[in-house]
């Protein structure tokens, strides 16, 4: 059972467990307003804002695609849709904003990109105090409605009304205001299992060892959407609390940094990212869209193990490791011993990933993330590399040089790694490097660039490295390297 | 001046209404098909406000914004159904050319939920559901030519069970070698059409006496329409023996024909209706039709109302698209760049079936002069036979994928004679003495573009900002940048003559409202809107005054597809004929009626003006409010219906010859682009763009420009972004909005500043002298790749123009970029420095 609020009426509904929001919404309720594009969550054409009661009870919401985010996923919270805004004939500002710049041709992604705005008015207009909302860059725009996809407009009156909303009035519906009452206890052995603690999900697995895991089901749900997959059991894991926590720490090696929680959201991680790794950061504005991120989990992403996935080959040029939780107890790995081969990894019969470790940067190391791909904003990796590196006393030493889209699985390029370390980033060193790449990698085509190409720009990023060794150093002062080397919508 | 006439009429007879309306008439008629001036003195802007409020010419929001916006807009998978309505899934070929051996659909029918399974001998009618040449059977019979078409159907109670039911069928097919190299197959002669050629002069002669021969190739990529609302219909049984089809379809009348032949039932038995499309782009004048045909087929067997929508991967799958094209020219110049002559070649790979490709790959000839004069020239278009699903209309249909022919030419002859491309493609506009095509439409508006250029070279700063490039890229190993202009001239009209007519059904109720209905469909071009906009100019009313419903047949008959830009030129027409002769009775009767004292007067001393009929100046002016002429019609048993027709005048071509005048005109327009290249890495951004469009005198400014902002990006994601790519078995593996990149919201350039043309109200008496705008601003994203070109040929220290296929991908780019690179500058430099 499914006890949630919708656009403020409370709600009580029974699905299976592979019943999306978005069928929810358009097949049980009749709500027709929010649309289905692609059942895949590229297009955002069923963006719904889904509300939390934050600790201090105020009720945060955040952009989700209903289509592949799970109904039972709801329990507890307050799903608000296109049809909730107007209030009688008043419109949102979103909407307002939209009819006033001609936002609406064929009007099919609208009601998501209305919900977009939205979320992002929330967030601009009704952030609770102390917080401030950050200020209406390009970046952030870009960040809200990347995840939008328009066919007619050419998106610029929809920039409009995203820059213009806020000077429309609001009438604000009360009930935005209201948490979901507290949810009963979900029946922690339903189909749609939905444990709060480390324990009850290690004994779950236990019972249920073919059950699957769920979290952000921003990957999962394509097999039931695309592949008509029925799932006969699943286990949330996104209401874990131990799953859910940001630690400081040190290891036992002394090296400090942060515990993240494999069901951490992107989203959440976001400020840590941007405090103390701002390349990855980066990355994370062109991974997916807002309402991926503000589902999809660092856990998810390594678990998955795709050779495409954006944050393994980081996590591999940062030295992560992993903390493993299982029936056997509970263990470290290193990630480099943790992708086996393509879609396999060392999780053991019923283990987990309970946390991913991030080392805080070093002084004198640096980290650099660049990833291709043929549109820049939510898009898959053709090539993603990802490398870190110390520069003592003109000498590269500790490189670590992890690609993605290059094998079966995210890897270091360890022949290349080999090349550079402790030389001096000289043409020679490079030259090496690139030549070792092709010894570490034989690529395959596919839909997203050829062998060709991917070996190509893989051994160009190496290239790019040693520019921006250049430039950054001032070893080379009279060269062109003052100019860009890169552009900076795609990297930094 | 407009004055108080005496109606003149012999004492005692009766007013000769019927001779004065056909004289009307005949003024009319006259005004639509000459060039004279028609309506010009209602289309000062000072002067409408006072008329009505959100008539033609004002910047009115869509018709359904407010719906769109709150979720209220219905679409076809919205529409409410009964309980018991079905659901079809699709069982289609998983391979590429074939003959099916054997299909065997027992278990389907056997699994849950599943209520009627249906092949092709099932359909009591017509199997072939070509539109306008047969080859196209609603379900394979035994050869399969394509990946994705379609083998039978499966209705079930809800669409996952369907879904499910038809992985449940036993399909054996003998595979054959698949054909999927469209230049192989024209080599062949495996052609879905006849070759055709277009021929002005002697083209070999001046080849020869040119001064420099240029000649290139490319390949021009084709492209999914990706609408947001996938294909989707819904059809109810009728107690007769048809059917009402609610289907996204950009050609309701097409579809009536179709699923009254393939259910073997006259036409008048269906009737289709079409509210509103979320998008079409020419993605459902024809593909629309087979989901509508099966669903009918369906809903008569079982009498129960039949749901079709389309998940997006088989939408992609089974729908054809934007045809790719191979180009090939060789053109004579002179010293000054200017073509003396040559020949074209283009190829465009159609498919399996014919479907719309005659006239798409005609258009791709005519528009293989884009806006410049080609001389003495030769041009050849062929119609290659594939097996893959068959390509179709998307906007600009075969014109875009043309001009880039003459486009890379004239960045090809630049960098062959040493001047800027700017220059160039300046030199070759039409002008005087070079204004005939080379199908032999003379040009007119001549200065119009060259006016248009003009300004948009002042406007965008194109020489200083070339010069700051060259400079840039002079001391940037890495990023180079490009800069470009091109122009548009697209031709306006059905090349197939008999489409260019249009209906319009126009309804006053008693109260003074009004109700418009036309043949064209609304997919977001605002269409309706302008049309509402037409009839409240006409009738001198507030556009709230006036409402559109949905696109049916048996309110407007058949119907030309909205299509070819076309669907305000032809129904703006039709709507205001309409308004016209029903305005001419109003005015017949307000005359005996509120004017008989005055001995009556005639139609020429009447006129609407903001929700009256006005008579007269000044003292004896009348004013009698529109809801009181409206009521005393009715009363004196006056119609206070009528419908509208048009015809486009002046066209016509002759396939034998290779000549005529298939447009009635020109719509023009012209883009600057600047592009940063990372020359490592292939990723590009584009930086700024500008655009100076010709809509004649805008019908409504804010829409206009929606069309050209919105048909620039889709043309610049045509060249960039969007890859279709196919795996050696001819499956389409780019299949969804995860591989298939359109453009999004960060594609938008930062600088982006697009103007409509001012003073140059369209030539020919279209309605309220406005230009079609659907179509041709698509093709200025063809400023994008040429700049993407300039900034390459930077590399080569602008020697050379590097060949660049579309859509350019960073891939594409990078590997142009590595190409020329190696005949110029090797990277990274040989030898060692740090």
């Amino acid at each position: 059972m499914i006890d949630f609020l919708l656009n403020g009426q409370p709600r009580r509904c029974e699905a299976s467990p592979e019943t999306s929001v978005l069928e929810l919404l358009r097949e049980t309720l009749g709500q027709t307003g929010t649309k289905e594009g692609c059942a895949s969550g590229d297009c955002g054409a069923c963006t719904v804002a889904i509300g939390e009661a934050g600790p201090d009870g105020s009720v945060r919401y955040h952009s989700a695609n209903a289509c592949i985010t799970p109904a039972h996923q709801l329990h507890g919270r307050h799903l608000v849709t296109v049809e909730g805004l107007a209030q009688g004939d008043t419109l949102h500002p979103a909407q307002a904003a939209m009819v006033e710049c001609h936002g609406s041709q064929c009007g099919f992604c609208t009601p998501g990109i209305v919900m977009s705005l939205f979320t992002l008015h929330e967030q601009q207009h009704h952030t609770p105090a102390p917080l401030t909302p950050a200020p209406l860059t390009p970046q952030r725009l870009e960040a809200a409605l990347g995840g939008n996809l328009c066919r007619c407009t050419g998106y610029r009156p929809i920039r409009d009304a995203a820059l213009t909303m806020g000077e429309h009035p609001e009438q604000r519906p009360l009930w935005l205001d209201a948490a979901a009452p507290p949810p009963a206890a979900p029946e922690t052995d339903a189909r749609f299992a939905q444990p709060a603690t480390l324990a009850e999900l290690v004994e779950l697995r236990r019972r249920h060892p073919d059950a699957r895991l769920v979290a952000g089901a921003t990957d999962l749900w394509l097999e039931t959407t695309q592949r008509l997959e029925r799932f006969e059991r699943l286990i949330d894991v996104t209401r874990v609390a131990e799953l859910n926590a940001i630690e400081e720490t040190t290891l036992d090696d002394g090296r400090p940094g942060w515990w993240i929680g494999a069901a951490v959201t992107y989203s959440r991680l976001e400020p840590l990212l941007e405090e103390h790794f701002e390349p990855f950061a980066h990355l994370l504005h062109r991974l997916g869209s807002a309402q991926i991120r503000n589902r999809g989990t660092l856990g998810g992403n390594v678990a998955n193990a795709s050779p495409i996935g954006d944050t393994p080959p980081v996590l591999l040029a940062l030295g992560s490791r992993l903390w493993l939780t299982g029936p056997e107890g509970e263990r470290e790995l290193p990630l480099d011993d943790f992708f086996l081969d393509y879609k396999k990894t060392a999780l053991g019969e019923g283990e987990s990933i309970r946390a991913i470790f991030l080392p805080r940067p070093e002084a004198g190391r640096t980290l650099k993330v660049w990833k291709l791909s043929k549109r820049r904003e939510d898009d898959i990796s053709a090539v993603l590399g990802a490398f870190s590196w110390k520069l003592e006393d003109g000498i590269l030493r500790e490189v670590r040089l992890a690609f993605g889209g290059m094998a079966a699985t995210p890897k270091r390029a360890a022949a290349a790694e080999a090349a550079l370390e402790g030389q001096a980033p000289s043409t020679a060193a490079f030259q090496a490097a690139r030549l070792a790449l092709t010894r570490d990698f034989q690529p395959m085509s596919d839909v997203r660039g050829s062998a060709h190409y991917r070996q190509l720009s893989a051994a160009n990023l190496l290239e790019r490295l040693r520019l921006v060794l250049l430039r950054d150093h001032q070893m080379q002062p009279s060269s062109h390297t003052d100019r860009e080397v890169m552009l900076h919508a795609y990297a930094h | 001046m407009r004055t108080l006439t005496k109606f003149v009429q012999a004492p005692g007879a009766a007013p000769d209404v019927s001779d004065d309306s056909a004289r009307a008439r005949e003024t009319q008629r006259g005004r639509i098909e000459g060039d004279g001036p028609q309506a010009r003195e209602t289309t000062n802007r000072d002067d409408r406000p006072a008329t009505s409020r959100g008539a033609a010419g004002s910047a009115s929001a869509h018709e359904s914004a407010v719906k769109h916006v709150t979720g209220r807009a219905a679409y076809i998978d919205d529409i409410r159904a009964p309980a018991d309505c079905l659901h079809v899934a699709l069982g289609l070929s998983p391979v590429a050319h074939g003959r099916l051996t054997r299909l065997d659909l027992e278990r389907v029918r056997a699994m849950p939920g599943v209520v009627d399974v249906i092949a092709i001998g099932d359909v009591p009618g017509h199997t072939d559901i070509g539109p306008v040449f047969p080859g196209d059977p609603i379900f394979v019979e035994e050869e399969i030519s394509y990946v994705g078409q379609v083998l039978f159907a499966v209705a079930a109670e809800s669409h996952r069970a369907a879904r499910e039911a038809v992985r449940a069928a036993v399909v054996e097919i003998d595979e054959q070698p698949a054909s999927l190299d469209p230049v192989a197959a024209a080599e062949r002669g495996e052609v879905v059409r006849p070759t055709h050629v277009q021929q002005s002069g002697d083209w070999q002669r001046a080849l020869a006496e040119a001064a420099h021969v240029v000649e290139g190739e490319q390949f021009v990529g084709g492209q999914e329409h990706f609408y947001l609302e996938g294909q989707a219909c819904l059809v109810q049984p009728t107690e007769d023996e048809g059917v009402v089809v609610y289907t996204s379809n950009q050609h309701p009348s097409e579809t009536q024909k179709l699923v009254a032949e393939v259910l073997g039932i006259p036409f008048h038995a269906v009737t289709v209706e079409m509210r509103r499309m979320g998008g079409g782009f020419g993605g459902k004048e024809t593909q629309a039709s087979p989901w509508a045909c099966i669903a009918a087929l369906i809903a008569r067997r079982t009498g129960r109302t039949t749901r079709v929508r389309l998940p997006r991967a088989e939408d992609m799958r089974v729908t054809g698209k934007r045809h790719p094209f191979h180009n090939r020219y060789r053109l004579g110049v002179d010293d000054q760049g200017v073509i003396q002559g040559g020949e074209i070649t283009v190829i465009g790979d159609c498919g399996y079936s014919p479907d719309l490709s005659e006239a798409i790959v005609d258009r791709a000839m005519f528009h293989s002069d884009n806006a410049y004069s080609l001389g003495e020239a030769r041009v050849t278009g062929h119609r290659a036979r594939t097996h893959t699903a068959s390509n179709t209309a998307f906007r600009g249909f075969g014109g875009p994928q043309g001009m880039m022919v003459i486009e890379a030419a004239m960045d090809d002859i630049a960098r062959r004679i040493g001047e800027d491309p700017l220059t160039v493609r300046k030199r070759n506009l039409y002008r005087e003495g070079r204004n005939v095509t080379h199908y032999g439409q003379t040009v007119d508006q001549l200065a119009l573009l060259h006016d248009l250029v003009r300004q948009l070279e002042a406007s965008s700063d194109y020489w200083a900002r070339r010069r700051a490039i060259t400079e840039f890229n002079a001391e940037s190993p890495v990023i180079r940048k490009g800069l470009a202009l091109t122009p548009v001239k697209f031709g306006i009209s059905f090349t197939a003559k008999h489409l260019n007519q249009a209906g319009a059904l126009l309804h006053v109720y008693t109260d003074g409202s009004v109700m418009i209905n036309h043949g064209g469909t609304e997919m977001g071009q605002g269409l309706h809107t302008k049309i509402c906009q037409v009839v409240a100019r006409e009738l001198a009313l507030d556009l709230d005054t006036v409402r559109i419903t949905a696109t049916r047949t048996d309110k407007v008959p058949n119907t030309s597809p909205t299509a070819a830009s076309s669907g305000a030129d032809l129904n703006g027409q039709a709507a205001r004929d309409a308004c016209l002769k029903l305005k001419e009775r109003l005015f017949d009767f307000a005359s005996e009626h509120f004017f008989a004292e005055l001995g009556g007067l005639d139609r020429e001393g009447m006129r609407l003006e903001a929700g009256h009929l006005v008579a007269g100046e000044g003292e004896s002016e009348r004013r009698i409010p529109w809801g009181e002429l409206v009521q005393a019609a009715y009363l004196a048993r006056i119609s206070l219906s009528e419908k509208g027709f048009y015809a486009t005048p002046l066209i016509h071509y002759d396939r034998a010859t290779g000549k005529g005048r298939p447009f009635y005109y020109y719509a023009h327009g012209a883009a600057v682009a600047e592009v940063s290249v990372d020359t490592l890495t292939g990723e590009y951004q584009v930086d700024r763009v500008d655009i100076l469009h010709d809509v004649g005198d805008s019908l409504n400014p804010a829409i206009d420009l929606g069309q050209v902002e919105g048909g620039f990006i889709q043309g610049v994601g045509w060249l960039t972004s969007e890859e279709l790519k196919w795996n050696e078995a001819g499956r389409l593996i780019s299949d969804g909005p995860a591989t298939y990149k359109i453009p999004t919201y960060g594609d938008l350039p930062p600088v982006f500043n697009v103007t409509l043309l001012e003073g140059h109200p369209n030539s020919m008496a279209s309605i309220y002298r406005s230009k079609a705008v659907g179509e041709p601003p698509f093709m200025l994203g063809m400023s994008v790749w040429s700049a993407l070109r300039d900034a390459l040929a930077s590399l080569a220290d602008y020697g050379e123009a590097p060949r660049l296929d579309t859509p350019a991908t960073p891939e594409r780019v990078l590997l142009a970029a590595e190409a020329v690179r190696s005949r110029h500058h090797p990277w990274p430099p040989a030898q060692g420095d740090a």
